[in-house]
């Protein structure tokens, strides 16, 4: 990969982008109130890459939405890059995700009426930190990252959904943010594709020192993860 | 969004074409008004009537106390007030009137009419007479001969009178003839078919007053501001000033009651457009609450959620405005032409509208408040929407 990718300000490896603990979360109204989240702890390393395993329904995705700052905790603390962000409001909250967290959703991934080249450059032109050639510049790279260099002016309708899977992974990385949350970010790839994406997030850990968190359903990615924390019922095991 | 941008079109330019029949309607009816009898008159003396009562026990000390005001019937001394009147910055001519009533005669009928005595080379700065004359003649006989004189239409109709034909005018026993310099025609049917215009000498011969005027008829350079003047002139001239706005403001109410009832119309329109914008808007949150999520993961705020649903409501303004405002000005330019014959307040062959770039504004600043007002509600409730409710499918 050329150089932009590695360019980074490489963090110190070690040091927590991320911490949680006591997370409680509850859905649903009334009867149909659910505890979804029953005291979750767990924190990330800058360059590691997690896994987060569990059957479904376990509230892996719920999880991941706390830890993005999409969705506020019923109880319990987050901490982003060692600022507390449980108990802060919209805006910070707001920039933070700008900042410092990339998403991947499970699944819907691209606004559909804009390219992936559009798609990818949103993140920048709301951080502003880039020029717009160089804001171009960096969403074709990381399109050729994840393989789709030649596709960069098709609309997101008319990309395939393990296409606009990897639009989005592009996406997420953007900002180059320290944290990185992806909701089976290789659920609807090929093989070959699905150790593309992989690879590509693996390095970006190792290389500029984020923090990869992935739910996933494959074994194999799981095994290939530095850590996996499998999850049941609310609860890491 | 083609519901809505059509509802703003239609009311952009609904405003606008009903705004610009309606004040074209009024706007002909007091040029009409003022091109015959001027924007203001000066009619009466005014005299106030002063009480004398002696305060009991010192027969030398009285206090005197304005009763009322009386008016005097006419303008006793017409040279010194017009000369006065002329120094008013604002007035364009003063002319002294002569009325009297009397009875036409022709050949065939007799009718009642009014004699107004005028000087000519006044009068013309206080009326379009001139330019209201149909008959290709002109006002040239008039100017020369004494015995000549001025008829209406609809008198001259009635009379079956043409130029040059001569009439009896009778008052009080005595009889005149006159010949028909030319038939004027104002197109208010009341002046057609009762003024006769003489000369004033030859009027106070005729009407026996051989000073005085009946009234003073005076033009402003400024109509709009016959209020002001009038009441300025009452004060200095002690004589009972009435402005246009004054005399006809039975026909002028009804004016204003016909713009208002138009304008409640056409709010209506604007409001179903800013209903319709509300609709799609909140539609249109509806089905991109995801895109909402996605932006809102981003790091875009709030209010750049609530920009992006402006600016579309504010697009769709743009478009509105620009298109109705063409719309409704090729409408207005269509309804001039439907013909529509009016021969009572006002002479007209056809619709009349009157286009002003006011009219745009208006209709153009109603469309914006009210469709951005309609548009804040959904553009303010889609920014309000949390990405992880979105995400759930629990979003409200
Ligand atoms: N709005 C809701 N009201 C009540 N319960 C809910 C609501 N949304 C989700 N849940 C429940 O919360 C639990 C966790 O959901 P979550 O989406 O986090 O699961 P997951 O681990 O991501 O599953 P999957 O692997 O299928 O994506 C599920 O049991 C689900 O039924
Ligand atoms: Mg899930």
């Amino acid at each position: 990969m050329s150089t932009p990718l590695h360019a980074v300000s490489a963090a110190p490896v070690g040091d927590f982008a991320l911490r949680c603990s006591g997370l409680q979360r509850y859905l649903g109204q009334g009867d149909g109130r659910v505890h979804v989240l029953k005291g979750v702890s767990f924190e990330a390393r800058r360059g590691q890459v997690y896994a987060i395993v569990g059957p479904s329904g376990c509230g892996k995705s719920t999880l991941l939405y706390l830890l993005g700052l999409l969705d506020q905790p019923d109880g319990g603390d987050i901490e982003i890059n060692g600022q507390r962000m449980s108990n802060s409001d919209d805006f910070a909250r707001t920039a933070a995700r700008g900042a410092h967290i990339g998403f991947v959703f499970q699944f819907h991934f691209l606004m559909l009426e804009f390219t992936a080249l559009e798609n990818v450059m949103m993140p920048m032109r709301k951080l502003g930190r880039l020029t717009a050639p160089e804001m171009e510049a960096r969403a074709r790279m990381l399109l050729d990252a994840v393989g789709l260099g030649a596709k960069t002016h098709r609309l997101g309708t008319q990309l395939s959904g393990g296409e606009q899977q990897r639009v989005a992974v592009a996406r997420a990385l953007a900002n180059q943010p320290s944290i990185i949350l992806a909701d089976e970010p290789t659920g609807n790839l090929d093989v070959k594709n699905s150790t593309l994406v992989f690879d590509l997030l693996t390095r970006l850990a190792k290389d500029n020192g984020q923090a990869v968190i992935l739910v996933t359903h494959n074994p194999e990615i799981a095994q290939r993860c530095d850590v996996t924390r499998p999850m049941r019922d609310g609860l890491f095991v | 969004m083609l519901m809505s941008l059509s509802c703003t079109v239609l009311g952009v330019g609904l405003f606008i074409v009903t705004q610009a029949t309606t004040s074209g309607f009024e706007e002909f009816f007091v040029k009409t008004l003022l091109g015959t009898d001027g924007a203001m008159r000066i009619e009466d003396r005014i005299q106030d009537t002063l009480r004398s009562m002696e305060v009991a026990g010192s027969p030398d000390f009285q206090i005197r106390q304005r009763e009322g005001v009386k008016y005097i019937e006419g303008v006793e001394e017409p040279q010194i007030i017009m000369d006065t009147v002329r120094s008013f910055a604002n007035v364009r001519g003063v002319s002294a009137v002569l009325r009297g009533n009397v009875q036409v005669s022709s050949s065939f009928k007799t009718e009642d009419g009014q004699v107004f005595g005028i000087k000519l080379e006044d009068h013309r700065f206080v009326s379009e007479l001139e330019r209201k004359i149909t008959t290709p003649e002109g006002l040239g006989k008039f100017q020369e001969s004494a015995g000549s004189a001025l008829v209406g239409r609809v008198l001259a109709d009635r009379l079956q009178l043409t130029v040059n034909e001569s009439i009896v005018i009778n008052v009080r026993g005595e009889s005149r003839r006159y010949v028909v310099a030319a038939i004027y025609e104002t197109g208010v049917r009341d002046i057609d078919k009762t003024r006769i215009y003489i000369d004033l000498a030859e009027a106070r011969s005729l009407l026996r007053k051989p000073t005085g005027a009946t009234f003073l008829q005076i033009s402003l350079h400024d109509p709009k501001r016959a209020r002001e003047e009038a009441a300025h002139m009452e004060e200095v001239l002690r004589h009972s000033v009435r402005p246009w706005q004054e005399r006809e403001k039975e026909w002028l109410s009804v004016f204003r009651a016909l713009s208002v009832s138009s304008a409640i119309t056409v709010t209506v329109f604007t409001l179903i457009a800013s209903l319709a914008m509300f609709n799609t808007l909140a539609m249109i949150v509806l089905e991109k609450t995801k895109d909402i999520a996605i932006l809102r993961s981003m790091g875009y705020e709030r209010r750049d959620i609530t920009r992006i649903f402006l600016w579309q409501a504010a697009i769709v303004l743009a478009i509105g405005a620009i298109v109705g405002g063409i719309f409704g000005a090729a409408v207005s330019w269509g309804v001039s032409l439907v013909p529509l014959p009016i021969n009572t307040l006002f002479k007209t062959e056809h619709f009349i509208v009157a286009l002003s770039p006011w009219h745009f504004v208006q209709a153009i600043t109603t469309a914006v408040v009210m469709v951005m007002i309609a548009s804040l509600v959904p553009a303010r409730r889609a920014a309000r929407l949390e990405p992880g409710d979105i995400v759930r499918g629990t979003a409200q």
